[in-house]
């Protein structure tokens, strides 16, 4: 594990490019805590206040062959999106993401206020790298960024997707490695995760 | 020395809040994503809350005096007031939305109008706390 994160480290001192992070949130509040968190964490952001304005972002909607003339730095490597958001929610987002073959390689993460297991369920199983409870801190920003860096640097998607599900039906944590989230919100006869941490 | 008296002060100030439950640990992150580029950072997210949280107040108050009460209205619109509040750690303001929206769940008109006079009660002192506290730090 630690070799791992050597190698990252090397991997991003050397390359000059920044990750690319489009965040979706409908409250201006949460647009500008976002956007803030990830420039502090040295992301390239991009933010739009609903779920339609991040598809035509990512240029759903577009012929095919319109592709060949996007440019590389427009490239996205991490959607952030809010879950509850009129119109679109986030959860409609990400279907539609993971749908298109075009971007259903670019890791989503959603972002709620509410605790609802059955919800943090339905969104990991649609695709979700992650589902953060809001307010988002540094701390989860900061753990996002390593396991997306890990994903990039080593490009086996697919195959750590596969690993974290099925670590999420059969992991108990230990303490320390649980998020602050108050876990009383939780049934208790549920030995599922905190969903404040990474499944990465 | 002037400068010493001036940052106790504003460290009393800012401990009270704490201390007395107006505000949470989310603030003290959004003191952090604060450095020399961007020095006001705080003060502009809380501005934004104070505009934000008057045009929520007011649709509130305009859907409370519609018959029959449009309880999916007024949870979405505290749904947006908890959002906000919680992202700059309004602690009691996002207290007090929390049993607004227990009257909402059970549909209790009168007790929606009750827990709505307490938010804004929290809100309008939690204004003025803030209000005092970002002249001091100037």
């Amino acid at each position: 594990m630690e070799m791992m994160n050597i190698c990252c480290d090397q991997i991003t001192s050397s390359n000059s490019k920044e990750l690319h992070v489009l965040a979706v949130d409908d409250s201006n509040i949460d647009r500008k805590v976002i956007e803030r968190l990830l420039k502090v964490s040295s992301f390239k952001v991009t933010v739009v206040d609903s779920g339609s304005r991040a598809l035509q972002y990512l240029g759903l909607g577009l012929e095919e062959d319109d592709h060949s003339t996007r440019f590389d730095d427009l490239k996205v490597n991490l959607i952030m999106t809010d879950y509850s958001m009129p119109g679109m929610t986030g959860f409609e987002l990400l279907k539609k993401i993971k749908n298109s073959s075009t971007l259903r390689e670019i890791p989503v993460v959603i972002m709620s206020s509410e605790n609802i297991l059955t919800r943090i369920d339905r969104c990991l199983e649609e695709g979700a790298e992650d589902y953060l409870l809001k307010p988002v801190k540094l701390s989860d920003v900061t753990r996002l960024k390593d396991s997306i860096l890990k994903t990039e640097n080593t490009g086996t998607n697919r195959l750590q997707s596969y690993t974290r599900k099925r670590k999420r039906n059969d992991d108990v944590l230990p303490a320390s490695v649980c998020g602050h989230q108050d876990l009383s919100m939780s049934p208790p006869s549920s030995s599922q995760t905190s969903p404040t941490r990474a499944r990465l | 020395m002037e400068l010493n008296q001036m940052k106790r002060q504003i460290n009393f100030a800012r401990n009270s809040l704490f201390e007395q439950g107006y505000l949470d640990e989310q603030f003290t992150q959004l003191e952090d994503l604060q450095d020399d580029a961007n020095p006001n950072f705080v003060e502009e997210i809380v501005t934004l809350f104070f505009s934000d949280s008057m045009r929520l107040i007011r649709n509130v108050e305009t859907a409370l005096e519609n018959y029959p009460t449009d309880f999916c209205k007024l949870d979405d619109y505290m749904h947006q007031f908890m959002g906000s509040s919680s992202s700059i750690g309004a602690k009691k303001v996002k207290e007090e939305c929390t049993q607004f929206q227990e009257c909402c769940r059970v549909r209790n008109t009168e007790g929606c109008r009750r827990a709505f006079q307490r938010v804004k009660q929290e809100h309008a002192t939690l204004k003025r706390k803030l209000e005092t506290y970002f002249q001091v730090s100037f």
